[in-house]
Parts: structure tokens; C-alpha cells; sequence
């Protein structure tokens, strides 16, 4: 294999800042929208207190997705269009439920005090409803928008597994970020949501690479099988010790931090398997990443701008979390 | 109705919306600036204190539209591609790059200075809160210098060329400044200032009205009608300069603005009309001879291009025609109001007891008169574009996306209904937050105590920390 030169490389430049940008706002606004769809089983207290654990971070973990697609449509306008255009639907619900549930952050402390338990009601309804829309964008978009009776039947199954693996996302943030009550209760909540997402994540692992050969092609050969094995083996070590974890006491205590970390170790894992598979395709078996970019000339200039930035945006990101380090306290008005 | 308009129709619905809150936010952020700065220039106790209040009460004003223009600006990301996915395949080139230095502008500002503007006051020395403000005052108005430098070329464009049926750039300098550029900018950044400047007057006056918030009210009464008073005249000239440049570059869109079908010499300035695009005509004329020739030209027998020239390629008549009259109109009103209001106030004194009922009625009334005129602007350039996207280069209709009408349609209701909904929301919160300012400077002060420097735009925010 020989060097690519610069202009060949900078496509895939840009699809590794893309892939990361999603993972990062996978990541993290998962574990916004998954304490969303616990809102619902929370007192009014603590309904508060879950708001408060992610009120610091959910705008800049929102503006992950916005750089992950402004990145695909800067740097992979054709793309940008076919798949926003097969996903079109879904786009369109996801962003009403990310409208709901970001303004309800705004409304519910501004508005009058009635009406608080509609905007509950608003950003328990915004994050289901966009994390069930990036399950079935998610599966789609896998499975190269293929027609047929068993694509929509794969895109239904993430629809429904991704939000239960945001709910655990969720509660394990709590786990972390809470005392008391309502993290016990988040113990048992991201028990409960334990079994379907592992469930969930062992049927679409199968369904996968029988839903598209070159899936199949890229898993299955020798020896590269035996190196990938590597995922999905960290992957099961990582869930059964959540699980694990999960039962203990020590999860209330010093270690309350452990289930969330692996949690993360699971996403990272499943989006390098993900990447494994897809690349070098921007849309899979349709669409390279070389076909779909911006002339070299233009990806140079977004270049530039975005070694200025994304350093500075990642320093600041830690920074916000080393600041809200530690538990979360109750919320006092005066 | 075909996909093509429907999907402009949905664009439309959610650019309109999405446009209401950086339209405030980006001279509000100026204004906040200089709230901040007469609080701190304030000796006097009782008058420190107002301009402090008027800088929390306003910054959270602040929050609440930027919260709204970032949701409504995640979803306009979103339906580059699904409703032009053309557009992005043909003009990437160009677009990308300034889209992508617009959305590192927005979250550069969002990460790092939003966050102890909006929570830091106190954890922060004042010097360096100041200059927080000042940078997202200036963040917001360096995203606007790139959206309208990527709407401009749309309108104007220049620096590029075509290979393949594919834009590429060759100047970028000319990309940036071209020929409609500097016009539309300062126009805009004017929009901005003088809806800010009838938010406050407005707000303030409903306060008053209402008997709350003595202290502050009158004073951000005056610096916005001191603001509207000032700027709308230097408005009204920076929006004749604009349309001798539109003249110049789009003479059809001005045709359509005028009305005028057919060329002709010492065309009239229509009061009113009813253009019909499928007869190629007006009925029920209302108009002074000659004025619109005098107007364009300066020269009473000039002659006006009419849309003959342009068959196939002008807008449609009837919306650019009103949308104009609209701005036009609502421009006139504000002039009227802010330079009446202004002398009527100032002969009070500025005194909130002196000031008479009835012009705190009119400014309260005119409160959102800055959205009606900006709106109206933005479909008279917007819709006096078409049929092209980009100016004589690109057609919308070869940039359309192949999704069906009926879905179309489906998503144009549900996002029309979700807008409404949240603009009956923010319009209700601001008359809430207005009659008790009170409430929302505990709240702040509340949060101002228990929250670290560094928070984002968070309404509430953590108190104890190990």
C-alpha cells in the first residue's frame, strides 16, 4: 500500500472528525436524553435534581451534533443530501423532539409555576421521542437505506434498543452524579434497563452482517476475524461487569463512577466496529468518502478553521466537566 | 400545491422562525454590553442598581432567545439537506466553507463565553466578565457576517466559476464582498438593533403599565427609544442605498417589488395593488405618477426595466410586492413612533409618572414591530430571488429534494404547529417575566450564588461540589 497524498487524505481527515464528533454527541447527549426518559418515574424533587446533573451540559454536548453535521454537509455535501433526504422523516421527528426538550431546559424555570409539569411533560416527550428517531436513523442508515421486508424490521429493533441503551447511559450518569434516593433508585432503574439493551445489542450484533454482505465480507474473513474478535469480546467483559456492578453496594460509594465509564468503553467499542465496517464508505455499498467530498481546495479552508477550534472547544469541554465535577446538590429558590 | 413549493414553504416556515431570535440576540448582546458598562460608570446607588437589574433582567431575555435560535438553528442544518439536497452537490464549494466557519463562530462563543456571561458575574473579576460579554456581543455578530456573506453571493454572485455544472471558488475575498454584501450587512445589523431597540422601549413601557420594575424601566425606556430615534432615519437610508444596488444587480426583483410589468418611462409608485401573476397585470391601482422612476433613478422620466424583460425569470409579483409594502410601511410607523416618542418623553423628563399613558400604550403595542419589519425584508429578497437560488446561476427547482408531496406537507404542519406553539411560549414568558422581574432577579440571584464560572446555558445548575 502505497502513501496517499494530502489532497486523498483530507477526506478521510474530515470522516475521522465527523465519526468523533457523532460518538462524542452520542455519548453524551445519550446520557442527556436517557435522564429525559427517566423524568417521567422521578418525584417532583428529583425531577430537579436530574435536570440540574446535565442542566450544565447539555447545550455544548447538542452542538456535537451540530458540528458532526455541519461537517458532513460542509465537507460531504453528497452525501449530506442523499442521506438526509432517505432519512427524511426521522430527521424531522428527531428535531422536534430535540426542539421540545431543549426549550423545556428554558421554560420550565421561567414559565409560570403551573405550567412546570407540562414542560416536564415536554422534555420527558422530546427525549423519547429523538432517541427512538436516532435508533431508527441509526439502523437505516447501517443498512444502506435498503428496501425490503427485514430492513425496516432491523431499523424498528435499534429504534427500540438505542433509547433503552440511553436510558442506561442515563441512570449510570446519575448513579455518579446523585446521592441518596434518587440514586438507589437509578440503581434500579439502570437494572431494569440492563436486559433489554443487552438483548437488543446481541440481536443487532447477529442481524447485522446478514443484513449486508459486505458487513459479512469485512467480519468474517481470516485473519482480521480473530484480531476483531477483540470487540466484541471487551464488549461483553465491559456490559456483565456493569451488570456486576449493578448489584454491589460499592456502586453507592467510591466507585459509583465505574458503570458509566464502561458504559462509554461500550459505545466506544460499538462505533469502532461500526467504523470498521463502513469505511471507506460514507454511505455504504452507494457512496466512498472520496466520491462524496468537497473539492480538495474547500476542505483546506474548513481545515483550517477547524484546527483553531475543535482544540479549543475539547479544552473547554473538559474544563465545564472538571467544574461540575462531583455530585449534583438539591436546588434551592429563593 | 407541488413539492417545490411545499418544501419552500417549509423552509420558509422555519427560516422565518429561526431568523426571530438571532434578530434580537445579535444587538442585544451590544446593548447588554452597554448595560454592563453603565453599571459600572454608575456612582450613584440607587441608579447602579438599576442598570444592574436591567443587565440581569435583559441577559436572561438573552438566554431565552438564544436557546430558541439554537434549537431552530440545529433543525436549518438539518434541512439543507433534506430539502435541497441539490444545493449543497452544486454549491458546496462555496457554502461549505462559510456555513462551516459560521457554525465554529457559533460554537466557539457558545462554549466559551455564553457560559460566564450568563452565570458568572462574581466568580469572575468585573473586567473579565465585561469582556465575556463584549466577545459574545461579537460572536453573534460574526455569525451573522457569514451567513449573510453566504446569502448575498446567492443573491449577488461573484469570485466563483462554474466546471462540470459545479461551483468552484477562485477569489474568495470576492466570494465574501461580493456586490450586495455590504449592503445587505449593515441593513441587517440595523434590523437587529432597531427590533432590540422596540423590545426594550415596548417591554419597558408594558412594565411601567404595569407598575413594575420602577427603577430600571424608565431608563432602558430611553435608551431604546433613544436607539430607534436614532437609527431609523440612517435605516431608511442604508435601505434606499440597498435597493439601488438590488436595482442594479436584480433589476426583476425590483420590477416585482414595484409592480411594473411592463417597461416603462416615469413609472408610478404604486400605493396599492393586487399584482396577478397569471394575467401578467395589477388591479385596483393606486399610485403617484413618476415617483418610483424618481425614486430608482432620481430622474422623474427615467426609465424602469419591467418584468417583460425577464419572462421565465422573475419572482412571483403578489408576495414580493406586499412583503415590501409591509416593511416599507412598518418602517414608516417606527419612524413616527420612535421620533414622537421621543420628544414626548423627553419634555417629560424621562420621568416614568410623567410619561403619558397613551405613549406607553403605542410603545408597548409596538413591542414586536422590529420582527414584522425584518420578516417582511427577508421575503421581499428572499422570494424576489426566485426562481434561482443562486442568482442566475442555480435554479431552486433543479436543487429539490425527490421527497413526496404529501410528506412534505406531513412535517410543514408539524413544524408549523411546534413554532407557533413555542412563539405563543416565548411570547408569553416575556409578558411573564416582564410583570414580575422580581421573580426572574431571584432566580438569578439564586443561580448567580450557587453556580461556578464556566456553566453553559443552563437554567439551573448544581449547588455543592467535593
Amino acid at each position: 500500500m502505497t502513501w496517499m497524498s494530502f489532497d486523498e487524505l483530507l477526506p478521510v481527515i474530515f470522516m475521522a472528525l465527523m465519526g468523533l464528533s457523532m460518538l462524542v454527541y452520542v455519548v453524551s447527549d445519550g446520557y442527556d436524553l436517557g435522564v429525559g426518559m427517566l423524568m417521567h418515574r422521578a418525584t417532583a424533587e428529583q425531577k430537579d435534581v436530574m435536570v440540574a446533573s446535565i442542566g450544565p451540559f447539555w447545550d455544548a454536548n447538542e452542538t456535537w451534533l451540530v458540528l458532526g453535521i455541519g461537517i458532513l454537509l460542509v465537507a460531504f455535501p453528497k452525501a449530506h443530501g442523499l442521506v438526509l433526504t432517505e432519512l427524511y422523516l426521522p430527521v424531522t421527528l428527531m428535531l422536534v423532539g430535540l426542539i421540545l426538550r431543549g426549550v423545556a431546559f428554558d421554560f420550565r424555570v421561567k414559565a409560570q409555576a403551573v405550567r412546570k409539569p407540562m414542560w416536564d411533560r415536554a422534555f420527558f416527550a422530546g427525549s423519547l421521542i429523538a432517541s427512538v428517531a436516532q435508533g431508527w436513523m441509526l439502523g437505516r442508515y447501517v443498512s444502506g437505506f435498503g428496501t425490503g421486508w427485514n430492513y425496516p424490521v432491523f431499523a424498528g429493533a435499534i429504534a427500540l434498543a438505542l433509547p433503552m441503551a440511553y436510558v442506561l447511559l442515563g441512570a449510570c450518569w446519575l448513579i455518579m452524579k446523585t446521592e441518596g434516593e434518587l440514586q438507589q433508585r437509578a440503581v434500579e432503574w439502570a437494572r431494569l434497563a440492563w436486559t433489554p439493551m443487552v438483548a437488543g445489542l446481541l440481536l443487532i450484533s447477529m442481524a447485522t452482517p446478514w443484513i449486508s454482505a459486505t458487513v459479512r465480507q469485512r467480519w468474517f474473513t481470516l485473519p482480521e476475524m480473530i484480531a476483531l474478535s477483540a470487540i466484541p469480546l471487551m464488549t461483553g467483559v465491559a456490559l456483565l461487569a456493569v451488570r456486576a456492578l449493578l448489584g454491589t453496594r460499592a456502586v453507592r460509594g467510591a466507585i459509583c463512577w465505574l458503570p458509566f465509564v464502561l458504559l462509554i468503553v461500550v459505545f466506544v467499542l460499538g462505533f469502532l466496529g461500526l467504523a470498521y465496517s463502513l469505511y471507506p464508505y460514507v454511505v455504504i455499498d452507494r457512496l466512498t468518502i472520496w466520491q462524496a467530498a468537497s473539492s480538495p481546495a474547500a476542505l483546506k479552508v474548513i481545515l483550517a478553521g477547524v484546527c483553531i477550534s475543535v482544540p479549543a472547544i475539547a479544552a473547554y469541554t473538559v474544563f465545564s466537566y472538571r467544574v461540575f465535577g462531583g455530585k449534583t446538590g438539591e436546588l434551592r429558590y429563593a | 400545491m407541488d413539492a417545490l413549493l411545499l418544501a419552500r414553504m417549509q423552509f420558509a416556515a422555519n427560516i422565518t422562525f429561526h431568523i426571530l431570535f438571532p434578530t434580537i440576540t445579535i444587538a442585544l448582546g451590544w446593548l447588554l454590553l452597554f448595560f454592563r458598562w453603565r453599571y459600572l460608570r454608575t456612582a450613584e446607588p440607587l441608579g447602579k442598581q438599576a442598570w444592574l437589574n436591567a443587565y440581569r433582567f435583559w441577559t436572561k431575555v438573552f438566554a431565552l432567545s438564544f436557546a430558541l435560535g439554537v434549537v431552530s438553528g440545529v433543525t436549518m442544518s438539518f434541512q439543507f439537506g433534506t430539502n435541497w439536497p441539490g444545493f449543497m452537490e452544486r454549491a458546496g464549494n462555496v457554502a461549505g466553507p462559510l456555513l462551516g466557519y459560521e457554525v465554529l463562530t457559533a460554537f466557539f462563543l457558545e462554549a466559551g463565553f455564553l457560559g460566564i456571561m450568563l452565570f458568572g458575574h462574581g466568580k469572575v473579576s468585573e473586567r473579565v466578565h465585561l469582556l465575556a460579554t463584549f466577545f459574545v456581543a461579537f460572536g453573534t455578530t460574526l455569525s451573522a457576517f457569514w451567513i449573510l456573506a453566504l446569502n448575498s453571493w446567492m443573491q449577488t454572485p461573484a469570485g466563483h466559476e462554474i466546471v462540470n455544472g459545479e461551483f468552484h471558488v477562485r477569489s474568495w475575498a470576492e466570494v465574501i464582498f461580493n456586490p450586495s454584501f455590504p449592503y445587505r450587512f449593515v441593513h441587517m445589523l440595523l434590523a437587529s438593533a432597531l427590533t432590540c431597540a422596540f423590545l426594550l422601549a415596548g417591554l419597558s413601557a408594558w412594565q411601567l403599565l404595569k407598575g413594575a420594575a420602577p427603577n430600571s424601566a424608565p431608563r432602558v425606556l430611553r435608551v431604546g427609544l433613544t436607539v430607534a430615534a436614532a437609527l431609523i432615519p440612517l435605516q431608511i437610508f442604508v435601505g434606499d442605498l440597498h435597493g439601488l444596488n438590488t436595482l442594479e444587480h436584480q433589476p426583476q426583483k425590483i420590477a416585482a417589488m414595484e409592480g411594473v410589468w411592463e417597461t416603462e418611462r416615469g413609472a408610478p409608485l404604486l400605493l396599492f395593488a393586487i399584482p396577478d401573476d397569471a394575467q401578467r397585470t395589477n388591479h385596483f391601482e393606486i399610485g403617484i405618477p413618476k415617483l418610483a422612476s424618481f425614486i430608482l433613478k432620481h430622474d422623474v422620466d427615467a426609465e424602469i426595466r419591467g418584468l417583460n424583460e425577464f419572462r421565465d425569470a422573475h419572482p412571483p409579483v403578489l408576495p414580493v410586492f406586499w412583503a415590501f409594502r409591509v416593511m416599507v410601511g412598518m418602517g414608516v410607523l417606527m419612524l413616527v413612533s420612535a421620533w414622537a416618542g421621543w420628544f414626548v418623553a423627553r419634555r417629560a423628563g424621562w420621568r416614568a409618572e410623567a410619561l403619558p399613558r397613551r405613549l406607553l400604550w403605542l410603545l408597548a403595542g409596538m413591542t414586536f414591530s422590529g420582527w414584522v419589519a425584518t420578516v417582511a425584508g427577508w421575503y421581499v429578497t428572499e422570494i424576489g430571488r426566485q426562481p434561482f437560488l443562486v442568482f442566475g446561476a442555480l435554479r431552486t427547482a433543479e436543487v429539490a429534494s425527490q421527497v413526496a408531496a404529501p410528506l412534505i406537507a406531513l412535517t410543514l404542519a408539524l413544524y408549523v404547529t411546534v413554532y407557533l406553539a413555542l412563539m405563543l411560549a416565548y411570547v408569553g414568558v416575556l409578558k411573564y417575566m416582564a410583570e414580575k422581574p422580581e421573580e426572574v432577579l431571584a432566580i438569578d440571584a439564586q443561580e448567580q450564588a450557587t453556580t461556578p464560572a464556566g456553566a453553559i446555558t443552563a437554567p439551573v445548575v448544581s449547588r455543592s461540589f467535593r
